[in-house]
């Protein structure tokens, strides 16, 4: 008896989940979905353009895939229908392109900057940077193969080389580290729950939401990266024309507004 | 049931429903890990083998998954008992609960371990007291494991003690035999067969454990880093040593299952299989 309600309720159970990973259609005559592959940084800025973009395009519904630039690129290569992407770092858009993967040259659309972060709390008073260094402080970075673990330690290493930091700063702080996640999301949510003690992430990932948990120090601009977003769009897209019109409002002013209102620097405002 | 449905057919036609089944079901359950094995050479994958961050990781997924296997037989068997012999208000709840961690995504699983267990957890609090910290270590690994791993060992452990013969066991206790002696002598030989298959099955669910280990315990190679963790960070960098990886871990697992399958006395995992399964 109970048997056969736990074989129901395990049955329940995994066609939910299998319905779940179907992708949700509308009705079948409406148009083709376009489908935009955006490094997890991206995320909420992504989001607010593509209801921009719904409305400026009624009829063309937009959906994302957010995860590491590395798993996006290693997703296209795999054959994944995306229409758009976008990489945290020219890294893994070479990657693509070497592969011929998309259609034409890459654009630089917007620039990031990193930060780190402490949680409010701040159980390992951390009060600036050169503390990142002292022992057993639980250092989460993202791990290497992510655009934002290997801009992390960039930042190390040239702090290694600034005033004011001893000369060794840079393996006594990657010794801290405790875990190399695999996107930057995963390294907010380990200090915003309070679990490390510090954490590299994109300026853009301190969302207001985010910021009621956590601190931000400042990285200062000698030492930091400007990593720089480049977006393309792939080949043999299954929506190409709307692949097209979602670039344009990225690269437009309306667009670079947007990413900038999500602490992402627009391009005009960096400069040389 | 199914018998009966058999019989009622033409013997043919049956025959030919079973068999195209089996091929389909069959093929689809190879065909991945032909794909993987043709992808690779034995060579290629001896040399990854060698490598540092393999070896790590190869030496952190074995300790790991024993320790954690170990943790779930020596904690599931008594709770399978208990149910199996007993009644008791709640006891749907308790059962729920067990079988939780199948239907939960490990993720989910990971993130509520942390929300226990971290060191704002409502349990981290009190380890931290005692000077003990999960996340980010590798005793952070075995309890991500242990937690997934459990309803593969009460299950099967259940399954099997419940369909001992209940004279056999009344028959121990009219002797005046304790329950604890019925247990430790009559129950446990006699269920041997479903604790086996259950041992098998949560050990190699640890060993595969993959989404509660990275929430959890995060990913550090020599520290947290197991293989599947290996596999999937290898996966986003290094196709290739990410095959080689997937193979060594499908080679082990495939070893793992078959070496517990034809370890003792042959006929007992059909019995075992049996039981567990119910009707």
């Amino acid at each position: 008896m109970n048997r056969v309600h736990r074989r129901t309720l395990v049955l329940v159970a995994s066609l939910a989940l299998l319905l779940g990973t179907v992708p949700a259609h509308g009705e079948a005559d409406a148009a083709k979905p376009l489908e935009v592959y955006a490094a997890a940084s991206l995320a909420d800025a992504f989001t607010e353009l593509g209801r921009l973009f719904e409305q400026r395009q009624p009829g063309i519904r937009v959906r994302f895939n957010f995860a590491g630039s590395q798993q996006l690129a290693t997703q296209i290569e795999q054959g994944a229908a995306a229409d758009v992407f976008a990489s945290a770092d020219e890294r893994w858009m070479d990657y693509a392109k070497e592969r011929g993967l998309v259609v034409g040259e890459p654009t630089m659309f917007v620039h990031n900057r990193l930060v780190v972060i402490v949680p409010r709390t701040n159980p390992a008073r951390i009060g600036r940077l050169q503390d990142l260094a002292k022992g057993g402080i639980k250092l989460v970075l993202a791990a290497d193969a992510v655009p934002v673990g290997r801009y992390s330690r960039t930042v190390i290493r040239n702090l290694s080389h600034t005033e004011g930091f001893p000369a060794d700063y840079a393996p006594r702080t990657l010794k801290n580290v405790v875990s190399e996640e695999e996107n930057v999301k995963s390294v907010v949510s380990k200090v915003q729950l309070g679990e490390a003690d510090a954490g590299f992430v994109y300026r853009s990932d301190i969302s207001p939401v985010i910021r009621r948990y956590v601190r931000v120090l400042e990285v200062p601009a000698s030492a930091n990266v400007v990593a720089a977003y480049p977006i393309a769009r792939v080949k043999d897209a299954p929506a190409p024309e709307a692949a097209k019109a979602f670039l344009d409002l990225v690269l437009s002013a309306e667009g670079q507004q947007v990413l900038e209102r999500h602490g992402l620097m627009p391009l005009a405002a960096n400069g040389p | 049931m199914a018998e009966v449905a058999v019989r009622s057919l033409r013997p043919s036609l049956a025959r030919f429903g079973v068999l195209a089944a089996s091929v389909l079901l069959l093929g689809f359950l190879a065909l991945p890990f032909i794909g993987l094995l043709l992808r690779v050479s034995a060579g290629e994958v001896l040399a990854r083998l060698a490598r540092p961050v393999v070896i790590d990781a190869l030496r952190l997924s074995f300790i790991t998954s024993v320790a954690a296997t170990a943790v779930v037989v020596v904690l599931g068997i008594p709770v399978a008992w208990l149910l199996a012999t007993r009644e008791f208000p709640g006891k749907r709840v308790v059962e729920v609960l067990v079988d939780l961690p199948v239907v939960l995504p490990p993720t989910v699983a990971g993130f509520a371990l942390l929300m226990a267990f971290g060191r704002a957890g409502l349990g981290g609090r009190a380890l931290a007291a005692l000077g003990i910290s999960l996340p980010f270590t590798t005793l952070g690994v075995v309890v991500a494991q242990v937690f997934m791993a459990v309803p593969f060992m009460v299950g099967p452990a259940r399954a099997s003690f419940a369909s001992l013969d209940r004279k056999l066991l009344d028959a121990a206790a009219t002797l005046r035999a304790r329950e604890a002696f019925t247990f430790f002598h009559v129950a446990l030989p006699l269920a041997l067969p479903g604790l086996l298959a259950g041992v098998a099955m949560s050990g190699a669910r640890a060993l595969g454990e993959f989404g509660a280990t990275i929430t959890f315990a995060g990913n550090l190679p020599g520290t947290t880093q197991t293989m599947p963790l290996a596999v999937y960070v290898a996966l986003q960098s290094d196709l290739d040593a990410a095959v080689a990886l997937s193979v060594l871990l499908l080679v082990m697992a495939f070893g793992l299952l078959l070496g517990l399958r034809s370890a003792p006395a042959g006929s007992f995992w059909g019995r075992g299989d049996a039981r567990a399964q119910g009707h």
